[in-house]
């Protein structure tokens, strides 16, 4: 059903996408005893730094974050759970906390969308459940000595993808998106978890997918091509493929370029605002970035856009205005099929 | 062959993607990685020995396979352990991991275990109906989520099909369920349809391999997007042993089934002959069996098997003289006369009177070797023969070793090291390809003694250092024939410094010069780095550098010798004057264009070509081909040459044996790929090249000599020699990019197992001629008939090598473009890589070596010149005219920049 709206969308106009939430997050300063809030006050590990917590401890602040972004224009927001499942919260010791955590950020962006969707039933909004990558890699070793050695399996994936799928989906997102994919086993391991659900649930709902180009070597950080990354991830049905995070706009644009040659899937792409600045601080403003994602829609490479890394309501907003005087990427372009 | 429609193919991936389209030629699966198929892959696995186990697959990839079946089914293993090391442990090997993996076993356990390591989209091999509809459904609904494609097995409950009708019936069936039932993408399911035996005398077995090709066209024409696959050497069971046959009933049998539209499979291309070469009476037999067209095809085809066995035909060789000399005198000899006939049956028999086996490596063939070294050293033998030699040495050495090892067991306590001269570590640096020169000074070394430690072609940094630890090296040798392998060394050279190692280095390859290593590479380290002219100094340097008493002098004087290099050099830098760019470009090469006619192509566009070994072989240039041997001179008068002449024959003598043998079996393939393009010279040093619309295609950016010039004598850039657009006349340019080499690393690796280094370095030096003789081939093909500037030439071969002609042909890297990043221009242009799929290294060498690219020009005063040194203010201008970085146009122009 969902599908098949959004899919009529997308052939209609390019939709928006949100931007960073960890760069929004930062602004606020959280102390340690914010992060904790009450409820954890005792919790014997630090737990300054795990953002997707603040959705139990801070959600007016999560909720006002995506306020921001809807307001600015975005149609698709995502959820505040990059780090959601019980391996990336292993560091934190909360593995018992995956599903709260996950229920709780999808209702909070579930319900910033509603609000918007009563004011202005005319421009839907969508809530997106961010799926991370973990802090592990499947498909490589972290011990140079022992390259057979895999610090984690694609079993202990798959199920920690379940769990966080189950709870977005309960939490009430409209669309799964697996993003910020450095090793295409670990996307492999979520698509997996996302399909067995779906057959459980007889559920149809949305999947976008997107890479991570990680240097101008051109290859994802466990060394497939643009190409061979794509044919890796078609096994599922999806909504869109796209890229994210790790270069800027100006950077990702060949490789966006690659991959809209190659298949006649929906594009996505939200870039960071630019290459890290030697203090790890992202430069580029909401005009700069506007001015190099016009070249994209110049050339008719894309259909769902926003920002990762660095890029803030004000980046959303001139890009939401920028979209607004193109078509979307139509889908017969493609000119070698994978 | 007939085909359904069908416009969605099978795609797989590794690192890189794969696409079967109707278009691909026949896909090989290799299959070495297989326990049940391979004695030798078993026996590391039980070992544990993964580290060659990964070679074996390695040498498959280089091999040319497209896809690699790993099979691990074997009673005494554990299969699922297995798979998931090994699948592993070729995840970090990107060379390997690059193309897709086959998933092969009977085992569903293995199966999902290997599915579960793998980030690429494999193949599944294989599931059939043989358990019932139930398991074969499930199981390809599981393939489905983890996303592979799957072999289907003419196999259902009721037992393997074995006729045309049951192969239909069940393929017809499977391909139903998977597709309609399981929504299984058809362009991802591979039926294998059984190919059995044929010739073994059953009746019913007559039609096997006829009932599979009909089999696969039936599967590609009803089960629309289907592809059909299969083990090839099965056909041929019945003639274990006899080689010559089963070669030729494979490609026989491989010749008809692609016909018929099988598109994959499983052949061992050691085991097959080439189908035009099968000898006809053979044929006829072969294809009598596999087409069952006669009653007594069998017989027919047994009895001529029988006469085809023997291989007798080898005439007892007489007995020489010199095998009644005393042995050491006979191990010597064939060391020095480089034969390998009977070196071994010494070498037993040396054994055999000595105490340990190693004193047979210690007293007989070092003997025997310093004989060599001596007469090398005082230039009475040359560098092929010391090749031959080390070749005889290496099979001694591969005899003895079993001996060896059976001895450490016996007697741990004694002292089994053998005494080498010490550990050399070789290697080419990351980004070259190059290796002939580093082979040689590596043959050389172990001649002499030393050990080798040879890591190969594009080698990072890091692993060189990493293996030098931990193998302890003396030495280590880089090698490298492009320049920005120059700044690789300097590199590796500060790297070294930084962790505090201590090993001298060796610096050697074309581009390398004693200059150039006193200058950029010797102050990057604060121990011994010495330049290696040749092969034959490097025994010399590497016994002064390892020498007790020899290495504080030795590299003393060297440290003293090149800082006074360096130091006059950096000194005398000033001394020439230079124009600043545009003054430069106020002194261009001013032609008169008013009444220049530029010739128009006859046909403009971009063009493959391949060409057979046999017509490249009159444009061979023989002369640079003796130089890579050391043996200078010009050919043909270096064949008589007084002091070279009888090594130079000889060595000419095996050259032309194996070119014979490359024609005769179609071993090389040269491919190439030219474009002619219309062109106007811009901005003085740009040039504008135009598709057949008149739109901007690409602008080349050519380099101006900068130094001053005499009174009247232009300041040169490639640029000059074409029209410039305010003339308002089109002008046109070309380029080129040709090889010789995708074969030669197979063909010289083969050899190099063979411990036969020789004939792995002829290879790869022949593989480099016929690259520039396919070059100077379709530069005259260009000038006469694409091109057509120049329809009535006719000149002497000797004049097509000096270069005699109107027009030139530079390269990038020549010294009139020393600008290695043009060849990026030209891979867009000619979309090599895509088209004949040569690739560019980080370095911008190209990948086969045996390569050469570059841009064609026909002004009638076109001609070649070096640019010599440019200064700071053209680097910048050049940079902001590529759109590059200030910092990467000085790294890539370096070595030309006046300081």
């Amino acid at each position: 059903m969902l599908s098949k709206k959004l899919t009529a969308l997308l052939a209609e106009r390019i939709l928006v996408l949100d931007g960073a939430m960890g760069t929004m997050i930062q602004e606020h300063q959280f102390s340690e005893e914010d992060f904790r809030g009450t409820r954890f006050k005792d919790f014997p590990k630090l737990l300054k730094g795990n953002n997707d917590l603040l959705s139990l401890t801070q959600p007016q602040a999560i909720l006002k974050i995506h306020r921001k972004y809807l307001e600015a224009g975005a149609d698709i927001i995502e959820t505040n759970t990059f780090s959601g499942t019980a391996i990336a919260m292993a560091d934190y010791g909360m593995e018992h906390l995956v599903y709260e955590l996950n229920y709780q950020s999808a209702q909070l962006a579930r319900r910033a969308a509603d609000e918007y969707n009563q004011k202005q039933p005319d421009k839907p909004r969508f809530v997106a459940g961010a799926i991370g990558p973990t802090n592990k890699t499947a498909s490589m070793s972290p011990d140079v000595n022992d390259p057979a050695y895999r610090a984690v399996k694609f079993d202990e994936l798959r199920t920690a993808y379940q769990l966080q799928v189950e709870a977005l989906i309960d939490g009430g997102v409209d669309i799964l998106l697996v993003e910020t994919i450095f090793d295409t086993l670990n996307a492999k391991a979520a698509l997996f978890a996302i399909a067995e659900v779906k057959e459980q649930r007889k559920l149809d709902i949305p999947v976008m997918v997107s890479g991570t180009i990680t240097d101008a070597s051109g290859r994802t950080l466990s060394g497939q091509t643009v190409e061979a990354f794509l044919i890796s991830i078609l096994h599922i049905p999806l909504l869109s493929v796209g890229f994210n995070c790790a270069l800027g706009a100006e950077q990702l644009r060949p490789y966006v370029q690659r991959l809209s040659r190659a298949t006649d899937l929906f594009i996505s792409v939200y870039p960071n605002a630019g290459l890290p600045n030697p203090f790890g601080h992202y430069d580029q403003s909401p005009a700069q970035m506007q001015a190099l994602l016009k070249e994209y829609l110049d050339e008719n490479l894309v259909n769902i856009v926003g920002g990762c890394c660095g890029t803030s309501p004000e980046h959303i907003q001139l890009i939401a205005e920028l979209v607004k005087n193109y078509q979307p990427r139509k889908a017969h372009t493609v000119h070698a099929r994978i | 062959m007939q085909e359904s429609d069908c416009n969605r193919y099978l795609t797989l991936s590794g690192l890189e993607p794969f696409v079967l389209t109707p278009e691909s030629n026949f896909v090989n699966i290799g299959e070495r990685t297989n326990v049940t198929g391979s004695k030798k892959f078993l026996r590391l696995i039980k070992e544990d020995n993964y580290r060659e186990a990964l070679e074996v697959a390695r040498a498959q990839v280089e091999g040319g396979a497209q896809i690699l079946d790993v099979n691990m089914d074997e009673a005494m293993l554990d299969g699922v352990q297995a798979m998931t090391k090994f699948l592993n442990l070729i995840a970090a090997e990107p060379d390997i991991s690059r193309i897709p993996i086959m998933i092969d076993s009977s085992k569903w356990e293995i199966i999902e275990a290997g599915l579960k390591v793998v980030q690429g989209k494999c193949v599944v091999n294989s599931i059939s109906l043989k358990e019932g509809e139930a398991a074969f459904v499930e199981r390809a609904k599981r393939i489905m989520k983890y996303g592979a494609a799957i072999i289907v097995m003419a196999f259902d409950e009721a037992g393997q099909a074995d006729t045309l009708e049951r192969r239909k019936e069940i393929c017809k069936r499977s391909y139903d369920i998977l597709v309609y039932q399981v929504k299984f993408p058809p362009q991802d399911i591979i039926f294998d349809p059984n190919i059995f035996p044929v010739a073994t005398g059953m009746e019913e077995h007559r039609r096997n391999a006829l009932d599979f090709f009909l089999a696969a066209q039936w599967i590609r024409k009803n089960l629309p997007c289907s592809n059909v696959s299969g083990g090839v050497s099965n056909v041929s069971f019945s003639f274990r042993g006899n080689n010559a046959v089963r070669e030729a009933m494979h490609a026989a049998f491989l010749y008809h089934a692609i016909q018929h539209g099988m598109n994959m499979g499983i052949v061992n291309p050691e085991m097959l002959e080439v189908y035009d070469e099968i000898p006809k009476e053979l044929l006829e037999l072969v294809e009598d069996v596999l087409l069952d067209r006669r009653e007594d095809a069998t017989e027919r085809l047994l009895a001529f098997a029988d006469d085809f066995k023997g291989d007798g035909k080898k005439t007892e060789k007489a007995v020489s003289e010199w095998r009644s000399l005393p042995l050491q005198q006979r191990i010597t000899h064939s060391l020095v006369k480089g034969l390998d006939e009977f070196v071994e049956l010494d070498v037993e028999e040396a054994r055999l009177i000595c105490e340990r086996p190693l004193e047979v490596i210690e007293v007989y063939l070092m003997n025997g070797m310093n004989v060599v070294g001596d007469l090398f050293g005082s230039g009475k033998m040359f560098l092929p023969q010391v090749v031959k030699s080390a070749r005889v040495m290496k099979k001694a050495v591969a005899h003895l070793l079993p001996f060896i090892e059976a001895a450490k067991l016996e007697f741990p306590q004694e002292g089994n090291q053998s005494k080498n001269a010490g550990k050399v570590l070789m290697a080419t640096v990351k980004g070259d390809v190059h290796d002939i020169g580093k082979n040689i000074v590596g043959v050389v070394l172990g001649c002499n003694n030393y050990e080798i430690i040879d890591l190969g072609v594009m080698v990072p940094p890091e692993k060189i250092i990493e293996t030098a630890r931990k193998e302890q090296v003396d030495l280590i040798g880089l090698s490298g024939l492009i320049t920005p392998s120059l700044d690789e060394m300097a590199f590796l050279a500060q790297e070294m410094k930084r962790q505090g190692m201590k090993i001298p280095l060796l610096i050697g390859g074309a581009t390398t010069s004693r200059l150039h290593t006193a200058v950029k590479i010797a102050p990057e380290y604060d121990h011994a780095v010495v330049h290696v002219l040749d092969a034959s100094r490097a025994v010399t340097v590497a016994g002064n550098l390892l020498g007790k008493d020899t290495y504080e002098p030795y590299s003393k004087t060297i440290r003293e010798e090149y800082s006074k290099l360096s130091s006059d050099y950096l000194g005398r830098k000033k001394e020439k004057n230079f124009l600043t760019i545009a003054q430069a470009r106020a002194n261009k090469f001013a032609l008169e264009w008013e009444s220049y006619q530029p010739v128009k192509p006859n046909f403009l566009g971009v063009q493959e070509i391949e060409v057979s070994v046999e017509n490249l072989l009159p444009f061979v240039d023989w002369t640079p081909f003796f130089q890579s041997w050391e043996l200078h001179g010009k050919y043909p008068a270096i064949l008589t040459d007084e002091i070279v002449g009888e090594q130079a024959q000889s060595l000419f003598d095996d050259a032309n044996q194996m070119l014979e043998d490359w024609v005769k079996n179609k071993r090389l393939q040269p491919k190439g790929v030219y474009g002619l393009f219309a062109a106007n010279q811009v901005d003085d040093d740009d040039i504008e090249i135009y598709n057949t619309e008149s739109q901007l295609l690409e602008t080349v950016r050519t380099l101006r000599q900068q130094s001053e010039k005499t009174a009247g004598a232009p300041n040169l850039a490639l640029a000059d020699f074409v029209i410039p657009k305010e003339v308002g006349k089109k002008d046109y340019l070309g380029f080129f990019c040709v090889t010789a080499g995708f074969e030669t690393d197979a063909i010289a690796d083969a050899y190099k197992t063979n411990l036969d280094d020789y004939n792995s370095i002829l290879a790869k030096a022949l593989s480099d001629r016929l690259a520039e003789a396919f070059a100077e081939y379709l530069h005259l093909k260009v000038r006469t008939e694409f091109w057509g500037y120049q329809q009535n030439e006719s000149l002497a071969k000797e004049d097509l090598i000096k270069e005699k002609y109107v027009g030139i042909r530079p390269a990038p890297g020549y010294p009139a473009c020393p600008d290695h990043t043009e060849k990026r221009t030209i891979w867009k242009l000619l979309d090599v890589e895509r088209r004949i799929g040569i690739k560019l290294t980080e370095s911008l060498a190209m990948w086969p070596a045996s390569s050469v690219s570059g841009s064609y020009f026909a002004h009638p005063e076109s001609k070649y010149f070096g640019l010599g040194k440019i200064r700071q203010d053209q680097v910048l201008d050049f940079a902001k005219r590529k759109g590059m970085k200030d910092e990467e146009a000085f790294r890539w122009l370096q070595p030309n920049l006046a300081e």
